[in-house]
């Protein structure tokens, strides 16, 4: 039987459950010293004297850095999403004149332990000269707002523009134009498991090893070999368990940098666990955008043209990947819909705030949000059902590969599907019809209950290559050495599955090593729902390989010509004489130097692939909603919730709807409970677990996740999909028009916190 | 600085230390005793990532001093286990049904489940949500934990009847 | 986020544990539950030179019943209060009120003495209490006093407790006859601290008139709508009685703003729930006084 579509258990998890899985703040090293990082309490001011002597004479105090300790500093540079003018306003690892948000790195202290360090952060001396501070991006883009840089004028990191078709002339054919405002709130990742790092120096060796790195481990192998200035040869990078990602984890941060360089500096190994407090002013954020939309449709709903002007408040600097979610919101902001005629205006505007990056489903989740949005309040100014507006304008399957025309930054043309039928699929199973009547009764007894659809498509699978080597051992153990990482979402036990079906072994007897630089040479890492897709595609390609070498090697010893040998059961087995076979274990010995050289055949198994793709596969799918208002305090219960995605094919289907199912509670958060606050200093004011609120299981509802295998992307040898992201992208569209629907209003901006339902329950009481 | 000596058991071995009053439980037990099993995700209370049992109670041992816990009983994720051979009926029932992604707060709630199948042990849906309520998973939904410690509480009353 | 240093005492009588207050005055904390108090040290944000444990002291303790009346040790866990069937039969508003305080984790340590002395905004005991008309002892080393619930919360985190004394006991005078309660609170999560609560009770006479009316609304202290419980005597219960009676107990309500919810949304929302917690604290009544209650 397969493994692939197997609901197979886990690998991970005994280990997890056991409590024995090694997170970053589990590793002891001998000589271990203790880092905390003091941050600016300030969101705006320039740097004029830091005293560090009276933190210094703490005892238990290793020593404290600051830029002066750190001649050379270079800014941490993008990995992606580079945006022209995104350079100007890069970060360097700690300030040097100037702090441009609250949690700004400014010194770093080393102590015998977490608690003397936090100590000495107290007894440091830092005199700041305030300047005023940007808190909203619009504001921040007027002319006599403070500048953040010098180099960037009214703080516009960067500004670039999409054009498809003919947008003007559309509007003129357009029946309807209907323009609005709308805004998503800040907010992000904030995995349960705070950042961390441990950084041992061997100064015999010239050897730096760094546990923590996940997500785009190569890639910050080489930016910290640039950055510190030791070849790659000497730095070396070991996954630990990591506590989720979600988009923010494993990204550059100044720390990456910090604690290395701290490491070097005091020749201690040095451990640094940032606590929550830090996380959420430290951690990329996300989300906060604003769009200015105008979209002209003829009377039956057929959408003519969109223009749209997207602000994304990007904080303080531009990090390593800053510019992603406003390209995707830009490139995404039309979804499953057929718009010809398309313009966007995108600004990135840097602010007092921490800095941005991606968030899971980063610029589609507002996107969705907007677009979704504005297909309702269609549906109500035409008087149609929202559904039968989506209808007319879904793109269709004999219409795929659909392109929808050039954005200088982002890959835009979706490979397969059908939307329609997906659409249809999702309302049929939810009882759309069947709810939409008792809605009206409902509301008759004077209760506010409403339906919220949201559709989406979602990208994943981005290249544009991975890398996979497989080894087989002296056991016959398969070992697949994969330049992705795990952040917690299950890959090694994908992947296992992968490489079990293609060299027929037990799934117990397959190995992922995964985020060790020493062991894996190159790898791009676990984002952008890539790593069944690219890293899976790899693994096929080194199973493969490795396949070809093992029948290589049979032939030659039970001298059967290779197309009359299978493998079967981790053996090689002559077709229809299965007592002519030689176990995984036996091939590996025959592979050995000595046996090999002298039969002319290069020694060992082990076979490498790259996969590598510029196309990227698009899964789409819907949610829906059902919601009760309490039109007299604003809270809003979920009373029902579906997610359809096709994902073209299904490594786990239990791994799957538990993506779904994790997505949908951050989409749920986000859409009614998260947000980063900042008052009008620039102060942040969600600095906690009771200020920036985590759905709890209560929040929850009981959601119907249905994965399809409905069309296999043509993109890679799987067919898969990446599938990370289809829960949380259209909970935020779904919720809006649910509420707006139940209530009777329409609501322009995320969260759907109570006191602002209770304002546009009051608005349209005032109206009627 | 003065510190104290503090003696407990957990998970039915004894333990010894000398701390500082202000060192919180959850450091006592991760950095002196070696048991990294009990996460640390706030150091507010909120979380519930450092959830242990201290003398049959559930409680958040990071607001909990190392020095308040002398004397007692202790029992965290090290210890739900049989033995190193056997799981939990809680811990195979998460396995089974994916009820766990990254990990970081399942110590945490396979306390808590504990806990709630102690003393309702066959608890509604309702009643398991709430008793999570006080343990944040940024991962999994929530959805397959509620349906891991039905199973499990299936398992475990059919076990005993 | 590690607390600053203190010094630690874990008194075993409450004599030493006053001694101690005494010695050390307001450079000293106690500790009960520690369920406020030690995320406060872990941010710093409060910073004892000596920390009193009063988790050892005997006889602090306890919950029952002396004479109707319903005495409980400070140091009582809120678990407790919310699982006695004593408290759940004749002070079902307690165990109501506890039922909202944060989980389970939390009530197994948290205290019923400590949720009072910290004097949170909203909390759900100082509101249930002051509705009960609690008695609180309050002892210093050299003096005891007795202070109503009503009067024992001044502002903002702020109560009528001198650096030296502990709140010992509190005492809960017996309801009259069939009174119904109801304790009802709206928050961003299940469990959060409430952006609006309110708590009631009403006793019915024979002929079906209020004879005895409480309502206590969430602010920076539990505010008791004395006004609107006199308004309420003798009148019959109805939706509009209690319409007017929640807009006249919030007119002039002061409420906080803050990142969860603006002043205005708060009062509004204390109406909502004042009407809600008179309907159905009324409802109980009648149904104790046919036999039906739930």
């Amino acid at each position: 039987m397969p493994y692939i579509g197997s609901r197979i258990k886990r690998k991970e998890d005994v280990r997890l459950l056991r409590g024995i899985g090694k997170y970053v703040g589990d590793i002891h090293r001998t000589g271990m010293a203790h880092a905390a990082i003091l941050r600016s309490t300030h969101a705006h001011a320039r740097i004029v004297k830091i005293d560090v002597a009276a933190a210094l004479k703490l005892p238990g105090v290793v020593g404290v850095l600051t830029a002066a300790d750190m001649p050379g500093l270079k800014t941490i540079p993008m990995r992606t999403g580079v945006i022209p003018g995104l350079e100007r306003s890069q970060q360097t690892p700690i300030a040097t004149s100037k702090v441009r948000y609250v949690g700004d790195p400014v010194a770093v202290v080393v102590a015998e332990n977490r608690y003397i360090a936090e100590d000495a952060l107290e007894l440091i001396e830092v005199e700041y000269a305030p300047l005023g501070a940007v808190t909203e991006a619009r504001a921040g883009m007027q002319p006599g707002a403070p500048q953040l840089h010098d180099a960037t004028p009214n703080n516009i990191a960067a500004n670039f523009q999409v054009n498809v078709g003919d947008v003007d002339g559309a509007f003129g054919d357009s029946d309807l134009i209907v323009e609005e405002e709308f805004s998503t709130q800040r907010h992000s990742a904030v995995p349960l498991e705070n950042r961390g790092l441990v950084a041992e120096w061997d100064e015999g060796r010239g050897l730096l090893t760094m546990w923590g790195p996940t997500k785009m481990t190569h890639t910050n192998w080489r930016i910290l070999s640039d950055l510190i200035g030791l070849p790659q040869s000497s730095i070396h990078f070991i996954e630990p368990e990591v506590g989720g990602g979600f988009g923010a984890r494993g990204e550059f941060y100044p720390e990456d940098f910090l604690i290395p360089f701290a490491a070097r500096h005091f020749r201690r190994p040095i451990c640094w666990i940032e606590d929550r407090s830090e996380n959420l002013k430290a951690m990329n954020q996300s989300r906060q955008q604003n769009h200015r939309v105008k979209i002209g449709v003829k009377k039956d709903g057929t959408i003519m043209a969109m223009d749209a002007e997207i602000l994304f408040d990007m904080g303080g600097y531009t990090r390593t990947h800053g510019g992603v979610p406003a390209i995707a919101a830009s490139a995404m902001l039309r979804g499953p819909f057929r718009v010809k005629n398309y313009r966007c205006n995108v600004f990135c505007v840097l602010t007092n705030k921490t800095p941005v990056g991606t968030y899971r489903s980063p610029g589609r989740y507002e996107a969705n949000f907007v677009r979704e949005r504005l297909l309702d309040m269609i549906a109500h100014r035409l008087k149609l059902d929202p559904a039968d507006v989506r209808r007319r304008n879904l793109i269709r399957h004999e219409e795929m590969p659909y392109d929808l025309g050039k954005h200088p930054f982002h890959y835009m043309v979706y490979d397969t599907g059908d939307l329609p039928g997906q659409f249809e699929r999702a309302l049929g199973r939810f009882g759309y019809e069947d709810l939409k009547a008792s809605c009206a009764a409902a509301k008759l007894e004077g209760r506010a209950v409403g339906i919220g659809i949201g559709c989406f498509v979602e990208t994943s699978g981005i290249g544009p290559w991975e890398y996979a080597r497989v080894e087989i051992d002296n056991a016959g153990m398969v070992v697949l050495y994969s330049g992705c990482n795990s952040v917690g979402q299950g890959i090694a036990t994908a992947l296992s599955q992968i490489v079990a079906d293609e060299l027929q072994v037990a799934i117990e007897n397959v190995r992922v090593v995964h985020g060790d630089t020493a062991k894996v040479p190159y790898g791009n890492g676990s984002n952008a729902s890539r790593s069944t897709v690219m890293a899976g595609s790899a693994a096929v390609g080194a199973s493969r390989k490795v396949k070809d070498k093992l029948l290589r090697l049979a032939s030659a010893s039970l001298e059967i010509d290779g197309a009359d040998l299978i493998l079967c059961d981790g053996r090689v087995v002559a077709r229809g004489a299965p007592e002519r076979s030689l176990s995984f274990s036996e091939l590996a010995r025959l592979a050995l130097p000595g046996p090999a050289l002298k039969s002319g055949m290069t020694p060992g198994i082990s076979e490498e692939d790259f996969f590598a793709t510029d196309k990227r596969p698009f899964p789409y799918g819907v949610h829906v909603a059902s919601v009760e208002v309490d039109k007299e305090t604003g809270k809003i219960k979920i009373l029902d919730y579906l997610v359809t995605e096709d994902v073209g094919r299904k490594i786990n289907p239990m791994i799957i709807e538990g993506q779904m199912a994790g997505g949908l509670a951050q989409g749920i958060g986000g859409a009614l409970l998260e947000e980063f606050v900042y008052n009008e200093d620039g102060q942040p004011l969600s600095t906690n677990f009771m200020d920036y609120l985590l759905p709890t299981a209560m929040e929850m509802p009981k959601a119907q996740l249905i994965s399809t295998e409905d069309f296999p992307s043509p993109h890679n040898p799987l067919g898969v999909k990446g599938a990370g992201e289809g829960g949380i992208t259209a909970a935020g569209a779904a919720l809006a028009n649910a509420v707006s629907n139940a209530l009777g209003v329409e609501v322009k901006k995320l969260p759907l916190k109570p006191d602002y339902i209770l304002q546009l329950v009051k608005e349209s009481e005032a109206a009627k | 600085m003065t510190t104290r000596p503090v003696r407990l058991t957990v998970n039915g071995r004894e333990y010894t230390g000398q701390v500082e009053p202000r060192k919180l439980l959850t450091d006592f037990l991760r950095d002196d005793l070696g048991l990294t099993g009990t996460h640390v995700g706030c150091e507010q209370g909120v979380c519930g990532a450092c959830t242990i049992s201290l003398n049959g109670e559930l409680v958040r041992s990071c607001l909990l001093f190392a020095v308040q816990a002398n004397g007692a009983e202790l029992k965290t994720v090290e210890g739900i286990a049989p033995s190193a051979t056997e799981l939990h009926p809680l811990q195979e029932k998460f396995w089974q049904l994916h009820g766990l992604q990254c990990g970081f707060c399942t110590p945490g709630i396979l306390l808590t489940a504990e806990a709630l199948l102690k003393e309702i042990p066959n608890p509604s849906e309702t009643e398991i949500r709430e008793w999570l309520s006080g343990n944040l998973c940024r991962c999994t939904g929530y959805q397959n934990i509620v349906a891991a410690i039905q199973e499990a509480a299936k398992a475990m009353n059919n076990a005993k009847s | 986020m590690k607390p600053a240093k203190f010094d630690y005492y874990d008194p075993t009588t409450l004599d030493e544990a006053l001694s101690l207050l005494a010695q050390f005055g307001d450079r000293a904390r106690p500790l009960a539950g520690g369920q406020s108090l030690v995320p406060l040290m872990n941010f710093r944000l409060i910073r004892p030179a000596h920390l009193i444990d009063l988790n050892g002291v005997a006889g602090l303790s306890y919950l029952k019943i002396d004479d109707g009346a319903l005495r409980l040790g400070a140091t009582t866990r809120q678990r407790e209060l919310e699982r006695s069937a004593d408290v759940a039969k004749r002070w079902p508003l307690l165990r109501d009120a506890a039922g909202f305080i944060g989980h389970v984790q939390i009530r197994n340590r948290g205290t019923i003495g400590g949720s009072l002395a910290h004097a949170f905004p909203s909390a759900e005991l100082p509101v249930a209490m002051v509705s009960l008309d609690a008695s609180l002892t309050l002892r210093s080393k050299t003096n005891q006093r007795t202070a109503r619930a009503e009067e024992f919360f001044l502002s903002y985190m702020t109560t009528m407790l001198q650096p030296d004394e502990l709140l010992t006991e509190i005492s809960v005078p017996a309801l009259p006859a069939q009174s119904g309660w109801s304790y009802h609170e709206v928050s961003r999560r299940h469990g959060d601290f409430a952006l609006a609560g309110a708590a009631s009770l009403i006793a019915l006479d024979a002929n079906g008139a209020i004879q005895h009316a409480r309502l206590t609304l969430t602010g920076a202290t539990p505010i008791r709508s004395q006004d609107t419980e006199e308004f309420l005597l003798g009148e019959r219960p109805s939706e509009t009685l209690f319409r007017d009676a929640a807009r006249r107990a919030t007119e002039n309500l002061e409420q906080d703003s803050d990142i969860h919810a603006s002043a205005e949304y708060r009062r509004e929302v204390c109406a909502v729930l004042a009407r809600r917690a008179l309907m159905r604290a009324a409802q109980r009544s009648a149904e104790q006084m046919k036999g039906t209650t739930q």
